[in-house]
């Protein structure tokens, strides 16, 4: 009993149970590290959290068939709080634990924040959440994919639709002076103008919940447009909507993933017919993602959260990845990324020289008999 | 041109809508120098009430007129229930207090209202019916000026011109002015006080229900917070147009639609309320009590 007490006695025990836990791996293998790092903790937990089950549930599977290249798959969890500055810790200590492909970060700012280090060190990450749409576009962080679609995307779309399928001349382009409104109309703004295919006739912020919006509805009239495209919700949408059709005008609505809402159908009713809005792609059919959520009710016992789809296809394209490229070599694994088709829940997808997955985001819908119709 | 009348035509219909709901404040103030927060609330309850009954008469398969008439009707009783019940537990027991008391009294019912509102129906935007009939002699017109709109420019002037009658020539009309003008001599003379507020509530609450019901059907949806902005843009009416004076609210309603609409339709809509407002500023400068500052009309 005495020799428990020993230092020396508890680093010989140490070095004994180190060497058993090791001799039970095979001992020319080194595990192929995965690092999963976002917000495991804090307020913006429930976004971070559901990317690590979705890693554990995909690593679990592969493991159980004989892991990636013949080696296990080892995850390493690591939390920044959502927090640039906390990120580049996380980030550092992921680094210095050699991982080999990082799966996050979660917020944007967090990502941008640990990208650098990553970059430094040639190690791939995909994010499957971080929109902010200079992550992949400014071309400074090779390393960088995602599985969701960047924040610009459903204006590209919008404007796409309204220059090539409708092919129209002029647009008007309104928005609620809101984050998200705005945002998505200053991108759209900018589409038009670059594409300098069609004349944006108007640009203008209306003030959500006014009584009345006819004088900005006689101004829309008044400029000639084709359609509007509005940045912003459903209630305004449906008032504006509404009243361009109470005042005999055709204008084409085109809008966002805030106005694809069945509110929208309910409150707008018949003017509701024929108008345009994007929103994610409907994966729900989708057997993959059927079996992924399952798999997740089966092993946690609730539905999976923010983000689950979308790490879930990070982590299976991480994996197929590494398995065409035959290694975890950092050239050989990104252009794997970029070349190689994967079978996941939000379909089939790869990634394009930016780093964004192709296949991966909106649709656009429009409004027949009460309903909102996927176009293709 | 026909882009100036359209735009002229709008900032009436907008503005008539602010001065619906801003007589209900200006002859409450007028009355107990209150700003009734809570009135916005009511124009918000009587929406949700025609809403309601309309809803049911629908199923039993009334006719749209009836329909009409009886929702209005209802919803009008009810809110003029309220506006007296909100009067009597939230301000009466306050009247000799200081004038701050009563003023946060009236925002604490009119969160209350807006939450009872949330929690008692929805969160959500509902559909409100078109309840207001489409003229067949407006039928060529209907782009430039609808019958809704048509129909609530009248109501607004129709009000206007009753309440003044009202206030002029009858016998609770000299009863209000004279409990405007002085509480105490008024009660020495043997005017019932509490009665005349009561009475005052119940018609500002019926004009601010009778509003509700006109911009819902004008606008087709309602949810809990409709009354806030209205009513924020209704006060602003009431205080440019005089507050205190019948008249001046309407006015105050037509000034703020017109600023707003020309402003969105000639400038940007971005600017739409930095208009409304500096042209608020700016008449205060000038005329501190507002347009029509009449001291005790009401």
């Amino acid at each position: 009993m005495k020799c428990i007490m020993n230092k020396s006695c508890v680093t010989i025990f140490i070095i004994v149970v180190i060497s058993l836990t090791l001799s039970c791996t095979k001992p020319d293998s080194q595990p192929v590290k995965v690092g999963v790092a976002g917000p495991h903790s804090g307020d913006l937990a429930s976004y971070g959290l559901p990317s690590v089950k979705a890693a554990e549930l995909v690593i679990n599977e592969i493991n159980e068939k004989g892991g990636v290249l013949g080696k296990k798959i080892e995850l390493l969890i690591e939390d920044d709080v959502c927090k640039p500055e906390l990120a580049t810790n996380t980030a550092t200590k992921l680094v210095s634990q050699n991982v080999h492909i990082i799966l996050g970060h979660i917020c944007s700012g967090a990502t941008k924040a640990a990208l650098g280090i990553y970059k430094d060190s040639k190690i791939p990450a995909i994010s499957p959440s971080a929109t902010n749409p200079a992550l992949t576009q400014s071309g400074d962080y090779p390393n960088f994919f995602r599985t969701i679609a960047s924040d610009d995307a459903q204006a590209k779309l919008e404007v796409d639709f309204a220059l090539d399928v409708l092919k129209l001349k002029k647009i008007a382009v309104l928005h609620d002076k809101g984050d998200y409104g705005k945002g998505l109309a200053e991108f759209a703004k900018s589409f038009i103008e670059e594409s300098g295919r069609a004349e944006l006739v108007l640009y203008e912020g209306i003030t959500p919940g006014a009584v009345d919006y006819s004088a900005v509805v006689q101004k829309i009239k008044a400029s000639g447009a084709g359609a509007v495209i509005y940045g912003g919700y459903h209630p305004e949408a449906s008032k504006i909507v509404m009243l361009m059709r109470k005042k005999k005008m055709d204008t084409i609505l085109i809008s966002d993933d805030g106005v694809k809402d069945i509110t929208f159908i309910k409150v707008a009713g018949e003017y509701a017919e024929g108008v345009y809005a994007t929103g994610p792609k409907d994966v729900s059919m989708n057997p993959l993602a059927i079996k992924a959520n399952e798999a997740h009710k089966k092993t946690y016992g609730s539905d999976p959260g923010a983000f689950f789809l979308n790490a879930y296809a990070a982590v299976q394209a991480i994996l197929n990845a590494i398995e065409k490229a035959g290694s975890t070599d950092y050239d050989k694994v990104t252009k794997a990324l970029r070349t190689e088709y994967v079978e996941t829940p939000l379909g089939k997808i790869r990634f394009d020289e930016k780093g964004d997955a192709i296949g991966v985001g909106f649709s656009m819908f429009q409004v027949k008999n009460g309903k909102y119709v996927e176009i293709n | 041109m026909e882009y100036f009348v359209q735009l002229l035509l709008g900032g009436l219909t907008r503005g008539s809508i602010y001065a619906l709901i801003a007589l209900g404040y200006t002859m409450v103030y007028g009355i107990i120098e209150l700003i009734n927060f809570a009135h916005g609330e009511i124009y918000m309850i009587g929406a949700f009430t025609a809403l309601i009954v309309s809803s049911v008469l629908t199923l039993y398969g009334f006719n749209e007129f009836a329909i009409l008439v009886l929702a209005s009707l209802i919803a009008v009783i009810y809110s003029a229930s309220y506006g007296f019940t909100v009067e009597k537990i939230a301000y009466k027991p306050l009247r000799s207090a200081p004038r701050l008391s009563p003023l946060i009294s009236a925002i604490g019912m009119s969160i209350f209202l807006q939450n009872y509102v949330l929690l008692a129906q929805t969160s959500d935007f509902l559909p409100f019916p078109a309840l207001i009939p489409e003229f067949n002699f407006l039928k060529n017109y209907e782009h430039v000026f609808s019958s809704s709109e048509l129909v609530i420019v009248l109501t607004t002037v129709i009000v206007m011109t009753i309440l003044t009658l009202l206030i002029k020539f009858t016998k609770i009309g000299k009863a209000m002015r004279a409990t405007a003008q002085d509480k105490k001599m008024a009660m020495l003379v043997g005017i019932n006080v509490n009665r005349i507020i009561s009475v005052t509530f119940i018609i500002g609450s019926s004009l601010a229900a009778i509003g509700g019901i006109l911009i819902a059907s004008h606008i087709g949806q309602i949810n809990f917070n409709i009354g806030f902005i209205a009513g924020i843009k209704a006060f602003t009416a009431a205080v440019l147009g005089g507050i205190g004076s019948i008249p001046g609210a309407v006015l105050g309603g037509f000034v703020l639609g017109w600023t707003e609409s020309f402003a969105t339709g000639y400038v940007s809509s971005d600017y739409e309320d930095v208009f409304a407002f500096a042209l608020l500023v700016l008449i205060l400068i000038f005329r501190p009590a507002g347009i029509l500052s009449v001291k005790c009309e009401v």
